[in-house]
Formats: C-alpha cells, sequence, structure tokens
C-alpha cells in the first residue's frame, strides 16, 4: 500500500464528510475542517498524551500476545501430539467474546494499565496462536526431513525453520488484530481511568458534548491504527523481503 | 560401504514394503534405484538417510548401525527442499551454519567438525555464484538444483542420496545435471544412490541399478552398467540394450 493512496483516500472521505456534514447541518456532525482546527489545538494541551498512554497500552497488549502466543503456536504447530492435546481448548476458548470479560478482569486486575493490557492480550492470544500454529503445522514435510538430513534436530528446526516460517503469519495476525485492538482499546478506556483516546472521545462527546473535539479524538485514533499498519508493514518489508521479490 | 541386513519395513498398518532384504553398496559406487510408483524406492532412500528405521534387521554405514541422520550423508530431494526466506547463499550455508549452531557433538556435527566456510568454492563450482544473493522463488528449477547439491556438497559428504533429483526439469537441463553429478561425484570420491522412475536416468547414472519390485520386496535385482559415466555411453548401442531390456522387466513387472 502506497503512502499516497492513502492520503487520496483521507482526502476522499474528507470530501465525503464535509458534504455529509453540510447535508447534515447538526452540531454532532461538525465540518473536518473545523475538526482539523480542534484536532491541531488540541495537540498542543493534552491530547498528546492520551495518545501515548493508548499507544502504550495497545503497543504493550499486542507485543505481550505476540510474545506468548507465537512460541505457544509454534510449539504446538511444530508437534503432533501438542497439537491434538491442545487444539479443543483452543476451538473451545476462541470463540468466546472476549469483550464481556471486561468486568471480570477489572475485579481481578484492578482499574490500572494491567487490567486494560489483559484484555487486549486475550483478544490478541488467540487470533496469534492459531494463525502461527496452522503456519508451523502446514510446513512441507519434505522441507523438514531435508533439513533433518543435514544434521539439524528439533531445537536447530525452530531456530531455522519453524520461526522464519512462522514470522509471515504473526505479522498476518498482527495486522488483522490491529483493528480489533484499537476497537477493544477504546471499550477499556471508557471506564477506570482518565488517560488514553477512549476516554477523551467518551469524555469529550457524552459529558461535555464538545463534537468537535470528540471527531478530533477519532482521527486521532484511526492516525494510531494507520501508524500500527504502516509499522507493520515495515516489519514485514524488513524481516520477509524475500516475499517481496518477483 | 552400506549393509542393509535382512531388512522389513512398512509404514504404520499399511502393507510391507520390504521384506528380509539385504543388499550391499561398496565405497565410490553410483547406484540408480528403479521401481515403479509405490513400490518403495523413496522409502530406501529415507532409510539410507536414517530418516525412517526397518522395523526388523538393520543398516550399516561403515560398520556403524545407522540409527539418526549421518553427518557424512548428504539428502537431495524431489523438490530441492530450500528454505525460501533465505538467498541462494544463505541455503548454501545452511548445513555449515546448523552444524556451528550444534558444535561438534559428533551426532549432528563430525567430531573433526571445522567451523570453515567453502561456501564461495561451491557456488562458482556449481556455476550459481551470479545468483548468490537471490532468493529460490526468483530461480530457474536448474539452478534450484544446483543450489541444493551445493548446500549438500559444502558439508563434505561421502554418500549422495538423490529422490528423482531431476524429473521436474527440462531435458536440456537434466542431461546437463546428471553429468555434473557424475563428474562431482567421480572429483570428490562420493558413493552416489539416485532414486528415479526414468529407465534412461537409471542407466545413465548407474553403474548398478537396483530395480525394485511391486511391494513387498524380498530380493535385490541387480543390473550392471560399468560403463555408465563413460564418454559416448549414453545413446550407444550398450546403453539402447539395457533400456530395453529394464523396460521389458518393469512391463513384465506390471502385466
Amino acid at each position: 500500500m502506497k503512502r499516497r493512496d492513502v492520503l487520496f483516500a483521507a482526502m476522499a472521505l474528507f470530501v465525503l464528510w464535509q458534504a455529509a456534514a453540510m447535508i447534515v447541518d447538526l452540531p454532532i456532525l461538525p465540518p473536518p475542517l473545523e475538526v482539523l482546527g480542534v484536532f491541531f489545538r488540541e495537540l498542543h494541551r493534552d491530547m498528546l498524551i492520551h495518545f501515548a498512554v493508548s499507544l502504550w497500552r495497545v503497543t504493550a497488549g499486542m507485543a505481550l500476545s505476540v510474545l506468548v502466543a507465537a512460541p505457544a503456536g509454534l510449539a504446538i504447530g511444530g508437534s503432533r501430539k501438542l497439537n491434538r492435546f491442545f487444539s479443543p481448548f483452543i476451538y473451545l476458548l476462541y470463540p468466546i467474546p472476549k469483550v464481556v470479560l471486561v468486568p471480570v478482569v477489572i475485579l481481578f486486575l484492578g482499574i490500572g494499565d494491567v487490567a486494560k493490557i489483559a484484555i487486549l492480550f486475550l483478544i490478541l492470544f488467540f487470533q496469534i496462536l492459531v494463525l502461527v500454529r496452522d503456519q508451523a503445522s502446514g510446513l512441507a514435510p519434505q522441507l523438514i526431513q531435508s533439513l533433518r538430513s543435514l544434521g539439524a534436530g528439533r531445537r536447530a528446526l525452530f531456530r531455522f525453520v519453524y520461526l522464519p516460517a512462522s514470522l509471515p503469519a504473526i505479522l498476518t495476525a498482527l495486522r488483522q488484530s490491529i483493528g480489533t485492538a484499537v476497537a477493544v482499546l477504546y471499550i477499556t478506556e471508557l471506564s477506570a481511568t482518565k488517560y488514553g483516546l477512549g476516554y477523551y472521545i467518551y469524555y469529550k462527546g457524552s459529558t461535555l458534548l464538545d463534537y468537535p473535539a470528540m471527531y478530533a479524538g477519532v482521527i486521532a485514533m484511526s492516525l494510531l491504527g494507520l501508524g500500527m499498519y504502516f509499522s507493520v508493514d515495515w516489519l514485514e518489508r524488513k524481516w520477509c523481503s524475500w516475499k517481496f521479490v518477483s | 560401504m552400506i549393509s542393509i541386513r535382512s531388512i522389513d519395513f512398512a509404514y504404520s498398518s499399511l502393507p510391507l514394503l520390504f521384506k528380509e532384504f539385504s543388499l550391499e553398496i561398496s565405497r565410490g559406487e553410483t547406484w540408480a534405484i528403479l521401481g515403479p510408483s509405490g513400490c518403495g524406492k523413496t522409502t530406501l532412500l529415507y532409510l539410507l538417510a536414517g530418516l525412517r528405521f526397518p522395523t526388523a534387521g538393520g543398516i550399516e554405514i561403515d560398520g556403524q548401525r545407522l540409527a539418526r541422520p549421518r553427518p557424512h550423508s548428504g539428502l537431495i530431494l524431489q523438490d530441492y527442499g530450500l528454505l525460501p526466506w533465505s538467498t541462494v547463499r544463505e541455503n548454501v550455508e545452511l548445513g555449515l551454519r546448523l552444524r556451528k549452531f550444534y558444535g561438534a557433538d559428533g551426532t549432528h556435527a563430525p567430531r573433526n567438525f571445522q567451523p570453515k566456510s567453502n561456501v564461495d568454492h561451491w557456488l562458482e563450482r556449481l556455476g550459481i555464484d551470479m545468483v548468490a544473493d537471490k532468493y529460490p522463488s526468483q530461480l530457474s528449477g536448474g539452478q534450484r538444483q544446483r543450489t541444493a547439491i551445493a548446500r549438500t556438497l559444502a558439508l563434505e559428504p561421502d554418500l549422495l542420496l538423490m529422490d528423482e533429483p531431476f524429473s521436474s526439469l527440462d531435458a536440456v537441463t537434466r542431461e546437463g545435471l546428471q553429468n555434473l553429478t557424475l563428474s562431482l561425484c567421480a572429483e570428490n570420491q562420493l558413493t552416489l544412490v539416485v532414486v528415479t522412475h526414468a529407465i534412461e536416468e537409471a542407466v545413465i547414472l548407474g553403474r548398478k541399478i537396483l530395480l525394485l519390485d511391486e511391494a513387498p520386496t524380498r530380493t535385490a535385482r541387480v543390473f550392471e552398467n560399468p560403463a555408465a559415466g563413460t564418454d559416448g555411453h549414453a545413446g550407444g548401442k550398450r546403453y539402447q540394450e539395457l533400456c530395453n531390456l529394464l523396460r521389458r522387466e518393469m512391463q513384465h513387472e506390471a502385466a
């Protein structure tokens, strides 16, 4: 995806937004130029802090998920026995909508960042686990046999085959999770915090009825997601350059 | 060098592929294993590679009972087994990196293993130094197979095991690689065991040709082909006669 294309898409959306604002003509849908003005004004106030807090929570949740789910997925996908044992548990737990557990997690982990990061972790963990497991278990047996004939044991197979083979799956899982992660971030920041873009949007929109500031928060949240998409794309080009050759 | 002693082998819950099967292979010989699909050609190669184990009897190489892949044996598979995320150079280095990873433990790498790189030599010898920084997906079939051969030879094996290595290549590339394989075996005093379903390839490569019948194989039917690898052999009278003989034998078996 080219940055220029994203810029054009953003401009097209702003035009549509402008048209909708002119048609609706109500304070609840302010025109984009007014919102952009508020956005840059708010950047000089406290929005950057809310942005940074949200960025930290979502990055920590995603990093923790990768650090736990990727090795677990590799281990389960690389062993037929482990796969047979764990798959039923994964299939039972994966479809549970983890968002419903927000009150339970807050009850156990308190109202700080730990609970919010834990919710993100719970949701992303299964997505990454399943994708990495499928990638690891789907490797061609000839590739494994050929490496074993060169002297590779289990440890070397993980280092030289399973891990690099699963990197694209990890990044795909991350890319697919960004939308969910940002949505869940908003939900976790609705309560028990005074920082974060979720709190900012809710507070400005529902409490102060300051709609331009609320939309400025929405723009900040979409920029957060966009930045994460670009980061994953950058990592993919850096670590999986073999996928981009022709 | 290789003693296959009265082995039985079957994949779990499938019929026997080998029953009390024995075979002796001497150092420096070139063997082709020929037979119909499902007769156990590739399985025999996996048994020699130490990737599968007989259910009865045993295989010894240089007097050592084979219990795992042997550091001095090199295996080249039909689809090359190259890592798609590694360049040609990294793929050729792979065996050496694996040995460095474990160190000279005598199990994964020979006890006398010295971590020196001869990768440049093999890239040049196999004619793939120009594509050293390319990925396997950017190579032709012939270049991929040359990479797989270079990777195996970089480990300085004494036994080369090949599973239908040239089956997916065009005729000219195949011929070039068959000649190259024979020259490399002669240069490096390698013992070669190559599995093929093509009668012509067996007669070009194997000074001895093992013809496997329908499973289970009990006795080794070996055809002598001493002229293999000599100039003017391919296409000559004796070559044609042996091809015809093997074809008749295989048709007779299939009938």
